[in-house]
Parts: C-alpha cells; sequence; structure tokens
C-alpha cells in the first residue's frame, strides 16, 4: 500500500492547512501521480481537489509539488517520485491556495500579459502568411513549446519574493520566444519593458526553473539570451 | 510598496553591469593585496606602497567598487525579504530604516578610506 499525504485547505472553512494521509492499492503498477489521485478521489474521499485536463503533459493543469518537487502530475510515474514508499502531494508554492491543491495563477497569468505574448508587426499582411527561412524559425525550438503550467516560476524563489514585480521564468521563456521571432517588429519596445531592476534582473541563475521543467526547456539560457539583447541595445 | 526608487541606479542592467565589474575590480584588488601580503611586507614598505598614487587611486577604485557593490547586493536582499509582501506592513518601516544604515555605513567607510589614503 502506497502511503499517500495530500495537503488540504479549504480557506471558507478551515483555520489552517493540514496534510490528509491515505493508502493507496496501486498493486505494483507504476502509475502517474495523476492515477493516484484519480483513486483517492473516486475511492476514498471525492472532496480532494485539483485540476487535470488532457492527463498526457499537454494541457499544463495539474501542476503540483511532488515530494518537493514541481512537476505534471499526469506524467510524473511513481517509480520517479515516490521515496520510501511515501508520496507527498502539495499545491505550487508561492501561489495563494484556492482549495487543496488547486491556486490562484492570477499574479503568473498577469506577468503573462506583461510581456504582450504575441507577434507585433504593423508592415501590410501578406496574403497567405509571414514567412520565416528554416533557420529563423529554428530560434524558436525551446522556447515555443512551454505549456504554462507554471512548474518553473513557483519553484523560482525570486518570484516567490516579488511575484508581482519579477516576470518569472515562464513570463521571460515566452519574452525571449517573441524576441527571437524574426517576424516581430517590437523588440526594441519590448527590451525597454524589461529594463528596470526587477522584470528581468531577479533572475539569479540558481536554474530551479530548468530542473522542473516537464517539457525540458531551459528559461535560464532564455533570460541570459535577454540579457545579452539588453547589453547589446545599450552598447 | 517595494519600488525601484531607491536601487543603485534605477536600471536593471545598469545594476547588474555595475554588480559585475564592482565584483572584477575587488577581486583584483584582494588578489594583489592578497599576493602583498604573501610576499612578505613591513610596515614601511606597506606604507610606500599606499604612498603611491597608483595604489591611492586602485584604493579609491576599490572602495567605490566596495560600496556600489554592497548596495546593489545589500537592496536586492531588502526588497526580496523585507517587503511587505514578506512581513505585512512592517517591512515597509523596517526596509528603509535598514536602507538608510547601510548608505550611512557605506558613506562613512567610503569617507574613512578616503580620509586614511588622501588625509
Amino acid at each position: 500500500m502506497l502511503q499517500v499525504s495530500v495537503y488540504r485547505f479549504n480557506p471558507e472553512t478551515d483555520a489552517a492547512p493540514q496534510m490528509q494521509e491515505y493508502e493507496v492499492e496501486t498493486g505494483g503498477k507504476d502509475l502517474m501521480v495523476l492515477d493516484v489521485l484519480e483513486m483517492i478521489k473516486a475511492e476514498h474521499d471525492a472532496s480532494v481537489t485539483y485540476r487535470r485536463s488532457c492527463r498526457e503533459g499537454v494541457c499544463g493543469s495539474d501542476g503540483l509539488n511532488i515530494n518537493g518537487k514541481n512537476g505534471l502530475a499526469c506524467i510524473t510515474p511513481l517509480s520517479d517520485a515516490v521515496k520510501n514508499n511515501k508520496l507527498v502531494i502539495r499545491p505550487l508554492p508561492g501561489l495563494p491556495v484556492v482549495r487543496d491543491l488547486v491556486v490562484d495563477m492570477s499574479l503568473f497569468y498577469a506577468q503573462y500579459e506583461k510581456i504582450e505574448p504575441y507577434l507585433q508587426n504593423n508592415s501590410p499582411a501578406p496574403a497567405i502568411e509571414r514567412l520565416q527561412t528554416p533557420e529563423d524559425r529554428a530560434k524558436l525550438d525551446g522556447l515555443y513549446e512551454c505549456i504554462l503550467c507554471a512548474c518553473c516560476s513557483t519553484s523560482c524563489p525570486s518570484f516567490w519574493w516579488n511575484p508581482d514585480r519579477f516576470v518569472g521564468p515562464a513570463g521571460l521563456l515566452q519574452a525571449y520566444r517573441f524576441l527571437a521571432d524574426s517576424r516581430d517588429q517590437a523588440t526594441d519596445e519590448r527590451l525597454a519593458k524589461l529594463d528596470d531592476p526587477f522584470s528581468v534582473f531577479r533572475c539569479h541563475g540558481i536554474q530551479n526553473c530548468v530542473n522542473v521543467c516537464p517539457k525540458g526547456l531551459n528559461p535560464t539560457r532564455a533570460i541570459g539570451h535577454i540579457r545579452t539583447m539588453l547589453l547589446n541595445r545599450a552598447a | 510598496m517595494v519600488t525601484q526608487v531607491t536601487s543603485f541606479s534605477r536600471n536593471g542592467l545598469s545594476d547588474w553591469l555595475i554588480q559585475r565589474v564592482s565584483s572584477l575590480i575587488l577581486l583584483a584588488y584582494f588578489l594583489f593585496i592578497g599576493v602583498q601580503i604573501a610576499t612578505g611586507i613591513d610596515y614601511t614598505s606597506w606604507r610606500a606602497l599606499h604612498d603611491t598614487t597608483a595604489m591611492k587611486v586602485f584604493t579609491l577604485l576599490a572602495i567605490g567598487a566596495y560600496v556600489s557593490h554592497a548596495w546593489i547586493g545589500l537592496w536586492t536582499v531588502f526588497t526580496d525579504y523585507l517587503t511587505e509582501y514578506m512581513l505585512g506592513p512592517v517591512g515597509n518601516v523596517v526596509r528603509p530604516v535598514l536602507q538608510i544604515a547601510v548608505v550611512l555605513a557605506l558613506v562613512v567607510y567610503a569617507i574613512w578610506v578616503i580620509h586614511v589614503i588622501w588625509g
């Protein structure tokens, strides 16, 4: 029997959060963490609350803190997460808890909105599409794949301390995705908005974001590229 | 509320650049001083070394680097941990008080060094 400890908190009725213990029979299978949560909800306690949707690592809904490390419950196998037959599941750190494992992601989305995550091009639209060379298109690899699960930003202490000012690794990865796009014409305006002491420069390169990204992306490298672009712009 | 108004240059790139350049200056200074001490130095030669204009300029450069490096680093620490977000309303009292204390200490250090080497 797998020992599972789940963070429970209902701000409307509970004075403080608590960890609730469950024993789950996995039948010796290497299930995903999401499967265990589904079993708890179906067989033990229907009130356990969490987000999930695609269950295959595409939608980014079920970002959770699993045995101390952020990840997507649907693609994290028990063999990767469980230590000493114990599984501890908490909500993503640093964001307000709405209920149990569901967090309020307003601050995360506000930072994403701040970087204007859309192509800005004022030249007349061509009849079919704006073309890129294969080389320019390749510059977006490792950037566009982000699913905004927030695993990276909520593992970043700089985002914990200044979630209203530091854009965070997810937002900055997307900021560079548009800075690197040959079709975007707002490079200078984008860089000007990132040049304060908080938006980019609160990143101290500890690479928690790289460590937890379920898609294997590297926000720290993207942030380094943004710094280089800011330097070149100032030079 | 945490704002950038008390940051060293009020610009992220400048602060970042100043912190890195100042760290190189400090590294060079302490390596130089370390080598002097390691190779054996007495009061007379120590005094002679610091009486040269080049060494005075180097020391002045180092204290400038020290002040800017310390302020940028501590400002970052203060605006991370001593905020209303972290401590509640008291954060908006503790942070400015500590910032003023640090500024005063750094100004005193700088004046003291200038007095020692040029006085």
